[in-house]
């Protein structure tokens, strides 16, 4: 009898373990720069080739980082929503393996919501960041720390609940 | 030994882990990106994957080795940077104990249950009586002596 629920109990634990194995989505790794300061680059800006954009100069205030490119197709999901954010967020673009004139073009396509953007050609800045599935985005709150990494297309729900949150100070 | 290891795997994975080994033949580089993995094929190595990130990370690695980095903190580079998930190698950490240990607890557990279940059946088979048995036989073997 006892063997019994032995086994019931041993079971019920295996299914539940692999139930919540099943939520998880195994493309989103945590980043490890999550809690840190940002990373120390600098790159051309992208309108501004003989500018640097610095990624020391990002503190002071809230921000968004956000790498983009003009190939990436789920990079068009989340404009509008940047667009908006943009009227009332600090937001600087990381412009990641593109050409300068594709890049610039898909701007004036779509509509600008970055501050500036660093041009990032051959992906080294990603490397820095960590970066592996563009769009992705960062949260550097006004030390500039990392306070949170999103991975994909950013959405309604995901900024609510991930950046405002931790903007309005509800979680850290 | 490890020449031969990385053509074997060349002969394996024919393709782009050949177009890697030819490209440079330091040994210390096709080491490195057999044990590093793409983050986009999340089960490709850098050395097998064709994705775009793949190709930075190996010119990163590259680059590293040219700057005389020891393969420890070339690994330590990337690992800050995309964290464990880019070992094939997991650290042995407190995080990771269940990973490393937990297939040899089930295995003592699982051998010291079937040992158990053995010696049991064992016991019945050679005749091993309970004690409520054994004074029922004694009992019954009383009985026959009258």
């Amino acid at each position: 009898m006892m063997r019994g629920w032995l086994a019931v109990v041993l079971f019920a634990g295996l299914v539940v373990m692999l139930a919540i194995g099943l939520t998880r989505d195994p493309s989103r790794v945590s980043s490890p720069l999550v809690g840190l300061p940002v990373p120390a680059f600098q790159a051309e800006r992208l309108n501004l080739a003989e500018e640097k954009f610095d990624s020391a100069a990002l503190r002071g205030e809230w921000s968004l980082l956000n790498v983009w490119a003009s190939w990436c197709t789920t990079c068009l999901e989340e404009h509008e929503l940047l667009m908006r954010l943009s009227q009332q967020l600090a937001l600087y673009g990381i412009n990641h393996r593109d050409t300068r004139d594709e890049a610039q073009n898909w701007l004036q396509v779509y509509g600008n919501p970055y501050r500036s953007s660093a041009f990032d050609e051959h992906g080294e800045v990603g490397i820095e960041l960590g970066v592996y599935k563009v769009p992705e985005t960062f949260l550097l709150d006004p030390d500039g720390v990392i306070r949170y990494k999103h991975i994909g297309a950013l959405d309604e729900k995901a900024y609510r609940e991930e950046i405002l949150a931790r903007i309005r100070g509800e979680r850290s | 030994m490890k020449r031969v290891t990385a053509w074997g795997f060349c002969l394996l994975f024919m393709g782009s882990a050949c177009l890697a080994a030819d490209e440079t033949g330091d040994e210390r580089y096709q080491a490195l990106l057999y044990e590093l993995r793409c983050l986009v094929c999340q089960n490709q190595s850098l050395a097998d994957s064709d994705a775009e990130l793949a190709g930075d990370l190996r010119k990163r690695v590259r680059d590293l080795i040219d700057q005389g980095m020891t393969d420890k903190q070339i690994i330590e580079h990337l690992q800050a940077r995309y964290g464990d998930f880019i070992l094939y190698r997991p650290p042995f950490a407190w995080r990771t104990v269940a990973l490393w240990i937990g297939p040899f607890v089930l295995l003592a557990l699982t051998a010291w249950l079937l040992l158990r279940r053995i010696r049991r059946r064992h016991a019945r088979a050679s005749g091993g009586l309970s004690d409520a048995e054994r004074e029922r036989l004694a009992k019954a073997l009383k009985r026959g002596d009258d």
